[in-house]
C-alpha cells in the first residue's frame, strides 16, 4: 500500500479514483484511458452497450485484472493495482456478480455467515468463536433482503430474484465502504426490480455504490448520476436525462 | 453435514470400535478350529482395508469438500509407508542376510560403506513417527503452495498430482536414490520389539488401524463442522466469490491438502507392517486413481462413504482377483461407470434419504475448470 501524493484534491476527496486506465487482452482494448471518480457516499449508475468495458472496469477495481496503465486508487490512499482480490476485499470493496453467485450448497444463513465481517484466516475460522453480535447482524440483513422466512433453506433452491438479494445481503454482511453491483435486476420481474431499486437506495444511504445496469427503467428509479461507457472510455456523464439526450449516446445505443 | 449422515458416521465409528476389540479377541482367544476363529491372514487383510479406508477419508476431505481431485494421494501414502519401512529395516540389524548391524542388506549388496543421511535416526521409533507425518506433510505443503498460489485448479491440478506421484515412482526405482530401488524394503522382523509374524502383533496392528480410522474420521468431521469447513465447501462451489469476500483461498486449500496428506502418510505407515513390504509400485499413478474410485463408489463428500467405498471395493478386488484375475480392471471400470450412472451419491446414497429438492447435488466440481463466478 502506498500513500499517494496528497497534492491531488480530487484524489484525496474520493472513495474511488480511476485515472487513465487501459486494459487490453490479446490486442483487444477493453478499456482505453478510462477515468472516473466517485465521492464517498455517492451512488453511481454505469450504463453502456455490451463490450463497453463495464465488467472489465469492475475487474480492475477488485484486483482481478491488472491494468496496463493508469492509476486506480481506493479511499484516496490505497493503490488497487498493487493488491490482490482478497486484500482489496478486506480494505472494504464488495462486489456482486452479474450472474448471481451464492454458495448453493449452504443455507441462506451460512451464506451470510461466511460474508460477515470477521477474521478470514484459516486458524481464525478453524478455532475461532462466533462474535456475539453476528447473529443479530445476520437477522437484520435477513429482514432487509426479505429472506427471513427462507433463512434455513439451501441457497441453491432459491428463486433467481432471491439469489440476487441474497448476494446483495452478503455484500451488506461484508459491510464494505464501496459496493460494486453488476446488473442486479437482470432476469427479475418488474415487482422484483422495483423492490431491488428500493433496497439499493437504502444501502446507498451509508455506502458508496457503483451499479452497472442495462435496464433504463431501473436506472431511472435509482435517480442518481449516470456514467455512460463506450468502447472502454467515458462517453457522457450527468443525470439520466442529460445523458440520454446526448446525441453520441443515442448513436451508440441505437446505431446510426 | 446432515444430521442423518452424522448418525451413519456414528454407527460406523461404533462398529469400528467394536471390531477393534472383538477381532483380536476372536483371533487370539479362540481355538484355530472354532467356527468363531478369525485366522491371522484375514485379520491382516482387513487391517489392510482399514488403511485404505484412512486414505479414502483423507482424499474425501480434499476432493469431496474442497473440490481438489488429487490423483497423487498414493504418493503421500507411500511416503508414510517408506518412513515406516525404513524404521523396520533398521530394526532387522544383524538378523539380515549380511548381518551388518547398521546397514540394511541392500546397501551391503550395493557395496555402500556408510548409512546415507536420509536414513539417520530411523532406528529410533519416535523419529520415524515424526517422519511419517512430516515427510508427506512437507511435500504437500511445498506442492500445494506452488499449485494453489498459481491458481491451478480442476483437471490441470489432477494432472500435476499424477505427475508428482509418477516422478516419485521413477525416482524410487533407482538404486542410487537409496531406498532399495526396484525391490523396495522388505524382510521386516519386528516393530518396537514385537514380531511381525505373530498373530498378536497382527491383531494389534488391526486394532491400531481401526483406531486410526476412527481418529481420521473425527478429525475430518471436526474440520468440516467448523466455520473453516463451511468456507472450504464455499471455495469448492464458488472459488472467486470467496476471493471477493476477502478469503485467502490458497491458504484454505493448502491447509486441507496438508492435513489430508498427513492422514494418508499415517495410513501408509500402518499398511507397511501389515503387508510386509513397501516398494516403488505404491507410487504407481494407477494406485492414486484407484483411491479416487473408492471415494466415488462410496459417496463423495460423506467421509463415511469414502471409508465404506475403500473397504467394499478392496473386498471385491480380493475376491475378483482370486476368481477372475485377468478381468479385475474391467470389473473396476464397470463398477465406476455403474456408480457414476446410477448412484451419483455412491453406495452411501442408498442409505441416505432421497435427495430433498432443496439440496442440489454437488455436481462434479473437481473436473469443471474454475467454476465460476465470472460473468
Amino acid at each position: 500500500m502506498t500513500l499517494a501524493e496528497t497534492s491531488n484534491p480530487t484524489l484525496t476527496a474520493s472513495i474511488l479514483y480511476l485515472d487513465g486506465i487501459s486494459v487490453s487482452f490479446d490486442g483487444y482494448k477493453a478499456l482505453r484511458s478510462l477515468s472516473l471518480t466517485l465521492a464517498p457516499g455517492e451512488m453511481r449508475a454505469i450504463i453502456g452497450p455490451n463490450g463497453a468495458g463495464k465488467t472489465t472496469m469492475m475487474d480492475v477495481i477488485t484486483g482481478k485484472t491488472r491494468p496496463d496503465e493508469g492509476e486506480a486508487m481506493f479511499d484516496g490512499k490505497y493503490d488497487l493495482t498493487r493488491l490482490d482480490e482478497a486484500e482489496i476485499a478486506t480494505l472494504g470493496v464488495g462486489r456482486k456478480f452479474q450472474k448471481p453467485t451464492v454458495f448453493e450448497n449452504h443455507t441462506v444463513e451460512d451464506n451470510l455467515l461466511l460474508a460477515t465481517k470477521a477474521p478470514r484466516g484459516v486458524l481464525a475460522t478453524l478455532f475461532g468463536r462466533e462474535a456475539p453480535d453476528v447473529r443479530a447482524t445476520i437477522d437484520r440483513i435477513l429482514v432487509t433482503t426479505r429472506l427471513k422466512d427462507h433463512h434455513a433453506r439451501v441457497a441453491g433452491s432459491l428463486s433467481h430474484g432471491q439469489k440476487q438479494w441474497l448476494e446483495i445481503g452478503m455484500l451488506l454482511a461484508q459491510d464494505p465502504k464501496l459496493l460494486l453491483v453488476d446488473e442486479p435486476v437482470a432476469g427479475m420481474t418488474d415487482a422484483e426490480t422495483a423492490a431491488t431499486a428500493e433496497l439499493l437506495r437504502e444501502i446507498a444511504e451509508n455506502h458508496s455504490v457503483v451499479v452497472v445496469e442495462h435496464d433504463m427503467t431501473f436506472v431511472r428509479e435509482l435517480g442518481v448520476k449516470v456514467t455512460c461507457l463506450h468502447e472502454g472510455s467515458v462517453l457522457a456523464e450527468g443525470t439520466l436525462d442529460q445523458v440520454s439526450a446526448d446525441p453520441r449516446v443515442v448513436e451508440v445505443y441505437l446505431g446510426r | 453435514m446432515s444430521p442423518q449422515l452424522d448418525r451413519i458416521g456414528l454407527v460406523f465409528v461404533v462398529l469400528l470400535a467394536a471390531a477393534a476389540i472383538v477381532v483380536p479377541v476372536l483371533s487370539l482367544a479362540t481355538a484355530a478350529n472354532s467356527p468363531f476363529n478369525i485366522p491371522p491372514y484375514l485379520v491382516q487383510l482387513f487391517g489392510k482395508y482399514l488403511c485404505y479406508a484412512i486414505l479414502a477419508v483423507a482424499l474425501d476431505l480434499v476432493w469431496g469438500y474442497c473440490g481438489i481431485l488429487s490423483l497423487g494421494h498414493g504418493a503421500f501414502f507411500a511416503l508414510g509407508g517408506y518412513a515406516m519401512g525404513m524404521y523396520l529395516m533398521r530394526q532387522i540389524g544383524t538378523r539380515g542376510v549380511y548381518a551388518n548391524p547398521i546397514l540394511p542388506d541392500f546397501m551391503v549388496f550395493l557395496n555402500w560403506k556408510a548409512l546415507p543421511v536420509a536414513w539417520w535416526g530411523f532406528n529410533w521409533f519416535p523419529y520415524a513417527m515424526l517422519m511419517i507425518v512430516l515427510v508427506p506433510g512437507l511435500l504437500a505443503l511445498a506442492f500445494g503452495w506452488f499449485a494453489f498460489r498459481s491458481r491451478v485448479t480442476g483437471v490441470y491440478l489432477s494432472i500435476i498430482t499424477q505427475a508428482m506421484t509418477f516422478a516419485l515412482f521413477k525416482e524410487f526405482f533407482r538404486n542410487d536414490f537409496g531406498f532399495g530401488g526396484n525391490n523396495g524394503l522388505t524382510d521386516f522382523k519386528d516393530l518396537v520389539g514385537f514380531s511381525l509374524q505373530s498373530a498378536s502383533t497382527k491383531a494389534a496392528l488391526f486394532s491400531a488401524s481401526a483406531i486410526a480410522l476412527i481418529l481420521a474420521y473425527f478429525v475430518a468431521r471436526a474440520i468440516i463442522g467448523s466455520k473453516y469447513g463451511k468456507a472450504l465447501v464455499a471455495v469448492r462451489d464458488a472459488e472467486s466469490r470467496m476471493r471477493f469476500l476477502g478469503y485467502r483461498v490458497e491458504n484454505y486449500k493448502l491447509f486441507a491438502f496438508v492435513v489430508s496428506a498427513v492422514m494418508a502418510g499415517v495410513a501408509g505407515a500402518l499398511y507397511v507392517p501389515q503387508v510386509g513390504i513397501i516398494n516403488p509400485s505404491e507410487f504407481a499413478p494407477a494406485n492414486s486413481i484407484e483411491a479416487a474410485i473408492w471415494v466415488a463408489v462410496g459417496g463423495r463428500a460423506t467421509l463415511v462413504g469414502a471409508a465404506i467405498g475403500a473397504i467394499a471395493v478392496n473386498f471385491a478386488k480380493t475376491w475378483f482377483t482370486g476368481a477372475f484375475p485377468e478381468y479385475w480392471l474391467y470389473g473396476l471400470g464397470g463398477l465406476f461407470v455403474l456408480v457414476t450412472l446410477f448412484l451419483p451419491r455412491g453406495l452411501l446414497g442408498l442409505l441416505l434419504r432421497p435427495q430433498r429438492e432443496t439440496a442440489p447435488t454437488p455436481e462434479a466440481p473437481a473436473l469443471a475448470i474454475e467454476e465460476g463466478a465470472d460473468p
